[in-house]
């Protein structure tokens, strides 16, 4: 070797011979380790694609795809869709960026943030704001300016039709030139408003909950039913891509028979417990007397003086909503009964109180209802803290495996399973790690700041990877509602649905504030 | 290139089998980012904790900038890889995954108060694996064997009949 080395010396000094075998082998010693890597590569590839596709071929699911495409386009040669927005709070926001409008404001932070694209590439929905009802000045004037601004998704331009702002809601049902809106105030207004609109022939999205009172839901339910307009409540979960596959999961029966069902929230900022009357720097929010219209605001709930912390923290107070129930549970409830079909329960026990947030509010922050479904063989368990964020996912349990479905999908098999019993013991299915999950969202940014945001899109209730782009579930189901509207058809939170889950959540709101156990007449549809 | 030095089979042997195993192991952590569906690293880069977390906090922060990373990454450890296994452009692909692992080791070095929500495979004070692998590198950098064997035999052979020097 040495004597080689000092040869090639000499030959680098001097006129230069043909290349010696020898040295050409020791040129070319990584081949044979490359030839060799190429070799495990690929046994290791194949090995792994065969582990993963014979457990989804034993469990069926090899054919499981993400729904890749948009549904109906919804613009294109379709008339001009005219839409009031009553309310226009944050959740108002949503909508307007839903049906292609942005506040100026919005457009430049989303510029330097780098999501503008995504919302730009949305389809254009061809529908015009031309109303905004708010009791709040400064809301209202944000409204005006997003439905003014000329920027638009899709290609879509302007529609140069004039932004009205109208001061009470029965001023806009009243107007002919609104064709549908879109309600985002405070719980008690929701029916109401919704049952004023299905009467003047609105079509009607509606914020969850449904409504306040059982009066208020079987009213509510007898007027959309005996009207002609599309009503969808708004819980945009079934238009996350993983919602269809646990739609198929749940079809193949993957998880044997379904027992128990755990739903969870899991909040520990004051934000999260809704206590919302002060900006980031921790100064009070903007708003009095001369600016906010009170009495309106409290519409039907007992009267009392102006207060900036009601007319923030609306949701602490029983007056107005029934606190996690009818805000959160019922997103959860809502997830439920699209997969499972659920409906009322036979039974409902709540327990819980005011534990940690000691403030002057009527709602409990540690709440537990447990739902039962005695011909389902079935309970649905919730269980909601607003002093500890430890994720506690949402999981259907069956005998023979668990799925938990949140912005993604795992489902692990029961160590005693009857079903994997033979694939647990020859150790192709491991019943301590998840044997199959789907998450679309896989290497996405993250892109939600804050502790209340994050926690709704832990629940998918925020964006959904379509062709890897990230497209806004609650744009998707303004879509499906103006789709019926123009086509036809129901959608996905039709009144059926919304009356299912106004029982459920009155029920339990009444087992916690009644300390008894409630139940569902189903001949009399009352709840005793 | 040093031909003055002279090496007893034996070190050439070692030194060339490193380079082969470190090779090895680079080029499968590039091949194993491209075979898994949407690897990205912004997980690795949200775990960044000590000096360079403001800088990865700014990668993932702009989407498209990661997408680069990722394949500057991706590509760039299957390109130090194979010139690690075949002795091409040695002391390059030597200088560039020391480089790389001593950014990695950066981004979440054992340090006494650090902690990361992924545990490591091994105990680590201070030095970790990632560590001594760079420094590893160094060492095949500063006691070059692409020379001894590898592909750069050949291309030293036809830079110095093209009349240029190497190095």
């Amino acid at each position: 070797m040495e004597q080689s080395s000092k040869s090639e010396q000499g030959n680098n000094l001097s006129q230069k011979p043909a290349i010696k075998r020898r040295t050409l082998l020791k040129a070319l010693v990584g081949l044979p380790v490359l030839g060799v890597f190429a070799i495990e590569l690929f046994k290791k590839w194949t090995f792994d694609q065969e582990k993963k596709h014979r457990i989804l071929r034993e469990l069926g699911l090899d054919n499981i795809q993400a729904p890749a495409v948009l549904k109906s386009p919804t613009g294109g040669h379709s008339e001009l869709l005219r839409i009031g927005l009553i309310g226009f709070g944050s959740r108002a926001v949503t909508h307007a960026n839903g049906l292609g409008f942005m506040h100026p404001d919005d457009v430049e932070a989303m510029k330097k943030d780098d999501t503008l694209n995504d919302w730009l590439a949305q389809e254009n929905l061809n529908v015009a704001i031309t109303g905004i009802c708010d009791v709040f000045d400064l809301h209202a004037e944000r409204g005006l300016a997003t439905a003014r601004n000329n920027v638009h998704p899709g290609g879509g331009a302007s529609s140069n039709l004039p932004v009205k702002r109208y001061h009470s809601y029965q001023e806009m049902l009243d107007d002919k030139d609104i064709d549908a809106v879109m309600i985002a105030t405070p719980d008690h207004h929701h029916s109401p408003i919704a049952v004023a609109a299905a009467r003047a022939g609105k079509h009607v999205y509606c914020e969850k909950s449904p409504a306040h009172s059982e009066e208020q839901l079987n009213e509510l339910y007898e007027t959309v039913k005996n009207s002609k307009i599309v009503y969808q409540l708004g819980h945009q979960i079934t238009k996350s891509t993983i919602f269809q596959q646990a739609s198929d999961i749940i079809k193949k029966d993957i998880l044997g028979k379904i027992t128990l069902v755990e739903t969870t929230t899991n909040r520990n900022t004051a934000d999260g417990a809704w206590i919302r009357n002060l900006d980031k720097n921790g100064k009070p929010k903007p708003g009095d007397e001369k600016s906010i219209d009170w009495e309106q605001w409290l519409g039907a709930a007992p009267k009392v003086p102006f207060s900036l912390d009601r007319y923030y923290n609306w949701t602490k107070f029983f007056d107005y909503d029934i606190g996690l129930i009818g805000q959160l549970f019922t997103h959860e409830f809502d997830a439920v009964n699209q997969l499972l079909r659920i409906g009322i329960p036979k039974s409902v026990v709540s327990s819980g109180g005011i534990y940690y947030w000691k403030d002057n509010r009527d709602i409990p922050d540690l709440l537990h209802c447990v739902f039962e479904y005695p011909d389902r063989d079935l309970t649905l368990l919730y269980s909601a803290t607003l002093a500890n964020s430890r994720n506690r996912g949402r999981v259907f349990m069956g005998h023979d495996a668990s799925m938990e479905l949140g912005d993604a999908i795992s489902i692990t098999a029961d160590g005693d399973s009857t079903r994997y019993q033979k694939q647990i013991e020859s150790g192709l299915i491991d019943p301590s790690s998840p044997m199959v999950s789907f998450n679309p969202n896989l290497g996405k940014i993250d892109a939600v700041s804050g502790a209340t945001e994050k926690y709704f899109a832990a629940r998918g209730l925020t964006t959904t990877t379509i062709n890897g782009r990230q497209v806004d579930v609650t744009y998707l189901h303004i879509k499906e509602w103006i789709d019926c509207i123009r086509n036809g058809g129901t959608p996905a939170c039709n009144i059926e649905r919304a009356f299912e889950e106004g029982v459920a959540c009155l029920m339990a709101h009444k087992s916690y504030v009644e300390k008894r156990r409630t139940t569902w007449d189903p001949v009399n549809r009352k709840i005793v | 290139m040093k031909e003055n030095i002279i090496y007893t089979p034996v070190q050439k042997f070692i030194l060339v089998a490193l380079r082969l195993l470190i090779g090895w192991h680079i080029l499968y952590e590039g091949f194993s980012k491209l075979l898994i569906p949407n690897w990205s690293s912004i997980a690795f880069l949200k775990e960044s904790k000590w000096i360079l977390s403001g800088f990865s906090n700014w990668i993932i922060a702009h989407p498209d900038l990661l997408r680069i990373i990722d394949i500057l990454n991706t590509w760039g450890l299957i390109a130090i890889g194979m010139g690690l296994i075949l002795g091409l452009f040695t002391r390059a692909a030597a200088i560039s995954g020391a480089i790389l692992l001593f950014i990695y080791y950066l981004n979440n070095p054992p340090l006494i108060g650090l902690e990361y929500s992924v545990p490591s495979e091994g105990s680590y004070l201070i030095i970790s694996k990632t560590l001594i692998e760079s420094a590893a590198l160094i060492a095949l950098a500063v006691f070059p064997s692409g020379y001894i064997a590898g592909l750069d035999i050949l291309v030293s052979r036809f830079s110095n009949r093209n009349g240029k020097m190497v190095e």
